[in-house]
């Protein structure tokens, strides 16, 4: 595709939450190295359709532009994608951009993904630190486990393993893999995991980890490659091994 | 709480520790903040190497690298404070890398001898950022914050005696203005690359909040220094930084000897390539100050016509390096790259050149992180309090957080001895005030496009006001800015609906741009001598006779333009010395 001139994108549009979706096509003249944020730009600077309709530039949300804030997901081409990081030339036109569908949509391509963050919140997902005045260094750590908690922090809360979940729905109230690979996380870290117990307990019942069914697609479109279904298994285990213990103690 | 980047973060943790109670405002989720951009790491002199560092010595290679503007106790009491920032990070969980003993690992960046880097691969910004947010999520579950995510802020709310007693900002979504009382308030908004058009930052660093605070009445401090990164990767949207650590890993920038050369670069032989940094400065190599490499790599590609395939961009060589190596330290850029551009770097030399990274100046304040307007303070790259007339690489995140643990205590002390308001009625009229504007812009009829202005500003400060200066472009910069300013009144917004639209509110920080832009520009045309970022052809030399000064902006309304004025620096530690690395 990269010896096509202009470079044709349709847009799920959406006026505002209660709003009717519609279609909008557009043709971008092709520039070297564009991507799709960066043709949303130049949508903005000249919102006009395929055909000819003037139009309102394009709400979506965008930050840092080199994946790594978590900002710019949508679904392209039907797959939830980050949009700094999909690139024109590596993508089949007319390109289809639609918002997440299993997020309230705020306007267009922007949607409302707090409830990842009050997931967080329910897993208590920190290190409880005494206070912040000087009590020396942080606990030794071996090499080898800081680079098992690395790629493991490096999750950026796009949600996009939630959007491609099957059981990530009203239905089930599933909390999804990102929040539990965050409880994987932090009950490994060694002052973090004196919160493990409340943690696992927070996974426990209705929308907890035994929502999960095992689809993968998490993993599948993780864009920082997180090995999400190691962590649902690994906390999985922890979470049954505790509720046994629960009914034993009880 | 204006801002929840890492100096916004770092200060909401300490007044939440004190007790007090904070409204935090940030225009994007807190956790998708600028910070999450630094990859190489976070300076402090721990000394783990064995080499002899200290804290005195992270001091005086900060202030040499910032060529003497920087006052230097408060940049002292930083450099002292940084080993304990870092144990604090590590106490949070941040995943720094270990040696094989388990301590923390340090590597070199640029601007000093010492390994003194603490570094989580190359997302080191991202899991700093991280770690403060999951502390004030926890203060946020107990009730202690409250955030307001998706509110963007539009000017501070002052009483008859021009005293801070609030903000005014706007929900992103619904479009509603409103105001909200402070005993005190921290502005920590970051960096103002959209000025520049692309740069290295992200989308929301306008400067647009740091703007309508000088227009309200706040010195803006050493604009003039605009750090222009040496490493970053030309984009469609956006420069994507290729982060320093990568040289201090043992990186080497390199072109062919011979202009235009076609080969592909693994196949040409050592004799034929030209190590410039190496070679010009063997003592640094790669890992001179970002002023002095990017004015080296401009000379290569501008002066010896050496730019890779004729075109400005020069190899960023880490093939030599071992793969694994390079996974375990460098990950995070090197997918960036591989993402962006195609290429594998463990295997084909980067393509990089020079793009603009961050601001040196900022609204002033003094030691206590205190503005110049009473219950008015701010932290990190917003403020110009550190880093002088050039940033040393890694020393932002530290700057950030430092700044926050200043800022936050002092806030809580001076909210507490505030006297109440006479009255509550600046609130109403400020909120009035922001309402016009927006229903001004609503309504406007002209035939100008506010996103195509903002690409002739970019181009515009781009080409005169960043690695190479001369009076007479500057001025014609300056010039153009008044023209963009005058047909701003002009502007058409292609979109008037009032629910999440993103068009007025890019319009109004557009504004802010065009002003603080001409505080940036007037600033390095009056200032005629070459000083870490500043470099004047005309002017070669520091001149400390007439410019060892910080350059202070104050906003006058009736001329609607910058005046300025100039305070001695303090360099009671460190007594100026030549600067040659």
């Amino acid at each position: 595709m990269a010896n096509n001139k202009n470079v044709i994108i349709r847009i799920k549009r959406q006026a505002n939450p209660t709003a009717r979706p519609y279609w909008e096509e557009f043709e971008l003249p092709w520039k070297p190295g564009m991507n799709i944020t960066s043709s949303l730009m130049d949508i903005a600077a000249n919102p006009v359709t395929r055909d000819g309709k003037v139009t309102t530039p394009i709400t979506y949300d965008s930050n840092c532009l080199e994946e790594v804030c978590g900002s710019c997901a949508m679904v392209i081409n039907g797959r939830a994608r980050m949009a700094c990081s999909a690139l024109v030339d590596k993508l089949e036109q007319p390109i289809k951009l639609e918002p997440f569908s299993k997020f309230p949509v705020v306007r267009d391509l922007s949607v409302d993904r707090s409830v990842l963050f009050e997931n967080l919140k329910a897993v208590k997902a920190w290190v409880p630190i005494d206070g912040t005045y000087d009590l020396g260094s942080g606990p030794r750590m071996s090499a080898e486990d800081q680079e098992s908690a690395y790629p493991l922090s490096r999750c950026i809360s796009c949600c996009c393993c939630m959007e491609a979940c099957p059981q990530f729905n009203e239905s089930t109230g599933f909390v999804g893999a990102a929040a539990i690979s965050q409880v994987r996380l932090f009950n490994t870290h060694p002052t973090g995991a004196a919160l493990k117990r409340e943690r696992l307990a927070a996974l426990m019942g209705d929308g907890g980890i035994q929502e999960c069914g095992y689809a993968q697609n998490c993993v599948e479109v993780c864009p920082k490659d997180i090995p999400l279904t190691r962590s649902i298994s690994e906390v999985g285990r922890e979470v049954m091994k505790q509720a046994v213990g629960d009914l034993f103690r009880k | 709480m204006i801002g929840g980047g890492l100096a916004g973060l770092a200060a909401v943790i300490k007044i939440a520790e004190m007790g007090g109670q904070v409204d935090l405002f940030s225009i994007v989720p807190v956790k998708r903040s600028h910070s999450v951009c630094a990859q190489g790491g976070i300076n402090a002199a721990k000394n783990l190497k064995g080499e002899g560092d200290s804290t005195w010595q992270h001091f005086d290679d900060t202030v040499y690298g910032g060529d003497f503007l920087a006052n230097q106790p408060p940049v002292k009491e930083m450099c002292d404070a940084a080993p304990g920032i870092i144990d604090l990070l590590d106490r949070m969980g941040v995943p720094f890398n270990r040696t094989p003993e388990g301590l923390l690992d340090f590597r070199r960046f640029g601007g000093t001898l010492y390994n003194r880097t603490a570094f989580a691969g190359a997302t080191t910004g991202q899991q700093l950022l991280y770690a403060l947010d999951e502390q004030v999520r926890r203060y946020e579950s107990e009730g202690k914050v409250k955030k307001y995510e998706g509110w963007e802020f539009l000017s501070v709310v002052l009483d008859g005696n021009r005293v801070c007693r609030g903000i005014c900002a706007m929900d992103l979504r619904s479009m509603e203005v409103r105001t909200f009382p402070a005993d005190a308030i921290i502005v920590a908004t970051g960096g103002i690359g959209a000025i520049f058009g692309k740069s290295t930052n992200s989308v929301v660093c306008t400067g647009s909040a740091q703007s309508a605070l000088y227009q309200q009445g706040c010195y803006y401090a050493n604009g003039e220094f605009i750090q222009v990164h040496p490493t970053s990767i030309p984009g469609e949207d956006k420069l994507r930084l290729m982060s320093e650590s990568a040289r201090g890993e043992g990186g080497r920038v390199w072109v062919p000897k011979t202009p235009g050369d076609k080969r592909d670069p693994k196949s040409i032989p050592e004799s034929e390539r030209w190590y410039f940094l190496e070679e010009w400065y063997p003592k640094y190599g790669n890992l001179v100050p970002r002023d002095v490499a990017t004015r080296a790599i401009h000379k290569v590609v501008y002066e010896h016509g050496l730019g890779v395939d004729g075109k400005p961009m020069v190899y960023l060589d880490l093939t030599h390096i071992d793969r694994k190596i390079l996974d375990r330290k460098l990950e995070g850029i090197l997918e960036i790259y591989e993402k962006f551009v195609g290429d594998d770097p463990r295997d084909t030399p980067m393509k990089i050149f020079p793009g603009m990274h961050y601001t040196m100046g900022g609204l002033w304040v003094d030691f206590k992180q205190a503005t110049n307007i009473p219950g008015v303070f701010a932290a990190g790259e917003c403020e110009y309090q550190y880093h002088g007339a050039n940033r040393l690489g890694a020393n932002s995140l530290v700057s950030c957080i430092f700044g926050g643990f200043v800022a936050g205590p002092e806030a809580v002390k001076y909210g507490r001895n505030l006297a109440a308001a006479s009255s509550n009625g600046h609130f109403d009229a400020e909120r009035k005030r922001q309402e016009e504007i927006n229903a001004k812009l609503m309504k406007a009829e002209g035939n100008e496009n506010p996103f195509l202005l903002w690409r002739e500003l970019g181009d515009e400060m781009t080409k005169n006001v960043t690695v190479i200066r001369y009076n007479k472009n500057i001025q014609a910069t300056d010039a153009k800015l008044v023209e963009l300013l005058e047909r701003y009144q002009r502007v058409n917004l292609s979109d008037r609906t009032q629910w999440a639209n993103t068009t007025v509110v890019f319009t109004r920080q557009l504004y802010n741009m065009l002003q603080l832009a001409r505080v940036i520009a007037q600033g390095a045309a009056m200032r005629d001598e070459s000083r870490g970022a500043h470099y004047k052809p005309d002017f070669p030399d520091r001149d400390d006779k007439n410019w060892l000064k910080t350059t202070k902006a104050t906003f006058a309304p009736d001329a609607d333009e910058p005046r300025f004025e100039f305070e001695p620096v303090d360099i009671s530690l460190i007594p100026p010395r030549t600067r040659k690395y």
